[in-house]
């Protein structure tokens, strides 16, 4: 085989939680009482505009985990076959020049020569003190500072193009499928769609798919010829180290939810429904580990990791062994203290339920505790563990960043935005600013934060009708 | 309410036993003290006298829990768990890595920690509750659309950007305050308006959009139907009636806020270099000094439990139908 496929710990959990979302949209496909708030949710411009930007993500972050070594020599017959001990995954592979294509320090964004000033040797053997050329961004330009600006819009435009063209296919694609649906002309469909007389709000998602589209392939476009964002410290392009940083903030919001969602619904539920000493046990294990600020107890926690693999080098193969392993227990230590507050409202919930007569006549026909749990109590919590992790995934994306800020987050040499930012700051007080790795993080940490917000708030007002956040509440 | 004080300080008690225990099998447990001593004194070709010299001088050298050599009491008393964990019962935390003694390190920092957790707390809290009625009295209008939708994106934004924002903006631009350091007495303050601006505005959003949920879940009740009836004024109904009774789900969570005002200070104070409790933490974190670490997940602990009383007393004060008894 040409390249050895490596499954690292994080992307098989990640591939179980892809697998298991499907799972659970396949049950709940069937039961239409479950799928009522879902289609409540559906018909919501908001969260569907906030969907597609989720689902913009979660696919850079899948392609991200599929991993693989390359094949550096042998594939004859009989020949062992050598793999690289560097693990790329599919993502590097397509955007493949932006990783390779490194510079030597600071470069701003598309620009064609250094940030800082080198001394160059002249072919006469005459130094000069100046600002080299790239050895990649603008390389193709002959008088850069002629043809640059001219040669940026050329491309931008032409790339602007692709994304007009292909966003109006996607437009044609819908439009003929409503129209297919509802059997009427593409044009009357489109009216429909148009002026929002659609049930499902395609307009909101045909928009933000617009966006996306208008944004980030004149930016792909551009990135072939030049660093759209600029290189770092180590001339690395800043497209590329943002792409990576998605795959890390949706492992841990992900992984991080994993860990605490069984937790938080065994304990809870337990609490609740049994009452007593069980009760209690639970209680005290939940304000103590509540009383601990978290991230102390998370600092705590990694600084003991991190003398664990100091004195325990043998276990990592490869530097993305060891990234990974710190970045599961990272995840695990967060789900371990943030699945108080959910476990707390479940406990709350159960004990409401458990009075409910339906569960006293469970109870009554002697049905044993376990299937008054799953048949009577979890499908009517179901509600609140599900807006629970929906409101928290936001929430760890930006503690990633805090906490690799106070050097406790994920392994410094893995590409995360609060490593992005821990580096910018160093060059805060240079003089002019290097601004663009900051400005990069913080667009794409928002894009992401923001959506999932907005998607949360959908997801709580298509599945708990008390709580509102819009502005129905007051009419 | 004394018996009411009385029993809460007794219930905290087991809570910190179990916190000591977790700390200490975190810290001694995880990793055997050899362990430590090998990544503290450097790679693997560490001599065995090295290590037994790193141990003793940490008093790392003892057993955990039960010291076999010894007799008597000191069977006990002699061990780490006494000498490192029980001993922070009576706030003695050791020394650190530098030699200093850490309560006193403790007692010296924890005032510029106030400086900045206290007013960011109470301005903060005053503000968002103003933002919140003022977003509720224009409820569904252009006001609170745009206002709910600006709290939306600025909770959206990591709070390492309103740091660096607001210290490039105000301090490096506009040379209002210094970009960071600290100062005696009122020359603290030039100090300290940066961060404690930088504190409220970054946590704006969330709270206030969700003060905002309270108030007018609280405007649609009835007895704020029968206000009006009566003929009182809106703001009369909003300040009198509305805020009143939206306090005690507010109080409630403010509980909440308490250990995220220790993270806040965290970061503003390492950002701001502020000699208080939160950058001596992260400077404890980057030494890898281990006994200031365990020393400040305890009082963490210790704060976060005044913290809860003070909020049952609270509702003492803000609902007469309250009673700590």
């Amino acid at each position: 085989m040409p390249f050895k496929p490596v499954i690292l710990w994080t992307d098989a959990l990640l591939f179980l939680l892809v697998a298991s979302t499907i799972a659970f949209w396949l049950y709940v496909r069937g039961r239409p009482h479950l799928r009522r708030p879902w289609r409540n949710l559906a018909q919501s411009a908001q969260g569907m505009a906030a969907l597609v930007f989720i689902a913009l993500f979660v696919s850079i972050g899948l392609l991200d985990s599929v991993h693989f070594r390359e094949r550096i020599s042998g594939g004859d017959a009989g020949q062992q076959d050598r793999f690289a001990v560097q693990t790329l995954s599919v993502l590097d592979a397509i955007v493949g020049p932006l990783r390779t294509q490194t510079e030597k320090t600071y470069s701003a964004p598309l620009a064609t020569h250094l940030f800082s000033k080198e001394t160059v040797e002249l072919e006469n053997g005459e130094r000069v003190r100046t600002y080299p050329r790239l050895k990649f961004g603008g390389a193709h330009l002959a008088d850069p500072d002629a043809d640059w600006l001219a040669d940026v819009l050329r491309t931008m435009v032409a790339g602007l193009g692709v994304a007009a063209i292909g966003w109006n296919l996607l437009v044609l694609l819908v439009a003929s499928l409503v129209a297919r649906r509802s059997e009427r002309s593409i044009g009357e469909s489109w009216n429909a769609i148009w002026h929002g007389r659609e049930a499902v709000p395609w307009r909101a998602i045909l928009i933000s798919a617009g966006v996306i589209a208008f944004l980030l392939i004149p930016m792909a476009v551009l990135s072939t010829k030049y660093h759209v964002l600029g290189t770092d410290k180590v001339g690395q392009d800043v497209f590329y180290l943002t792409l990576k940083s998605i795959r890390t903030g949706l492992l841990i919001a992900t992984l991080a939810t994993l860990v605490m969602l069984p937790l938080a619904t065994v304990l809870g539920i337990m609490a609740g429904y049994f009452r007593g000493w069980v009760d209690d046990v639970i209680q005290y294990i939940y304000t103590t580990l509540n009383s601990i600020p978290s991230v102390l107890l998370i600092a705590a926690a990694v600084l003991m990791l991190q003398v664990y693999m100091g004195t325990h080098p043998e276990m990592f193969d490869t530097i993305e062994q060891r990234q990974d392993l710190r970045l599961l227990f990272l995840c695990l230590i967060l789900g371990v203290t943030s699945w108080t507050g959910l476990c707390r409202l479940l406990r709350g919930e159960t004990l409401k339920l458990r009075e409910q007569e339906y569960v006293q006549a469970a109870h009554a026909f002697g049905v044993p505790h376990i299937a008054v749990i799953s048949r009577h109590i979890l499908p009517n919590v179901m509600h609140i563990i599900l807006i629970a992790v929906v409101m928290d995934f936001s929430g760890l994306v930006l503690a990633e960043a805090v906490l690799s800020y106070v050097g406790v987050g994920v392994d410094p040499t893995m590409t995360s935005f609060g490593n992005m930012i821990n580096a910018a700051r160093l060059e805060m007080a240079r003089e002019p600013m290097v601004w663009w790795s900051l400005a990069s993080a913080f667009v794409f940490m928002l894009m992401m934060v923001l959506s999932a917000n907005l998607f949360a708030d959908a997801v709580r007002d298509a599945f708990d009708p008390r709580i509102s956040s819009g502005f129905k509440a007051d009419a | 309410m004394t018996g009411y004080l009385v029993r809460r300080i007794l219930y905290a008690i087991p809570i910190l036993i179990g916190v000591n225990l977790i700390t200490f099998a975190l810290f001694f447990f995880v990793n055997t003290p050899d362990d430590m001593a090998r990544l503290a004194l450097g790679g693997k070709r560490v001599t065995e006298e090295a290590v037994e010299k790193w141990k003793r001088d940490k008093g790392y050298d003892k057993p955990h829990f039960y010291n076999a050599e010894e007799a008597g009491l000191s069977r006990f008393t002699s061990t780490i768990f006494f000498t490192k964990s029980a001993s922070m019962f009576v706030l003695d935390f050791g020394v650190a890595d530098d030699g200093r003694d850490i309560a006193q390190e403790v007692r010296t920092r924890m005032w510029p920690s106030l400086a900045i957790a206290a007013p960011t707390f109470f301005v903060g809290f005053a503000f968002y509750i103003t933002f919140a009625l003022v977003l509720a009295f224009f409820r569904a209008t252009y006001v609170d659309v745009t206002g709910v939708i600006v709290c939306v994106a600025a909770m959206s934004i990591s709070s390492l950007f309103y740091i660096i924002g607001g210290q490039y903006l105000i301090s490096k631009l506009w040379h209002l305050v210094p970009i960071s350091g600290f100062g005696d007495g009122v020359g603290a303050f030039k100090f300290l308006a940066l961060p404690i601006a930088i504190g409220i505005v970054s946590s704006v959003g969330a709270n206030a959009r969700w003060y905002r949920t309270i108030f007018i879940e609280e405007i649609n009740k009835e007895y704020v139907r029968t206000a009006r009836a009566k003929g009182l004024s809106e703001s009369r109904v909003l300040f009198r009636h509305v805020l009143h009774n939206a306090m005690i789900p507010i109080l409630t969570g403010v509980v909440v806020i308490i250990p995220g005002l220790f993270l806040g200070s965290l970061i503003m104070e390492s950002f701001f270099s502020i000699p208080g409790l939160g950058s001596y933490t992260i400077e404890a974190i980057n030494n890898q000094d281990y006994g200031i670490v365990r020393a400040m997940v305890f009082l963490g602990s210790i704060l976060y439990i005044i913290g809860l009383i003070l909020t049952d007393v609270a509702y003492t004060l803000v609902d007469p139908r309250v009673r700590l008894d």
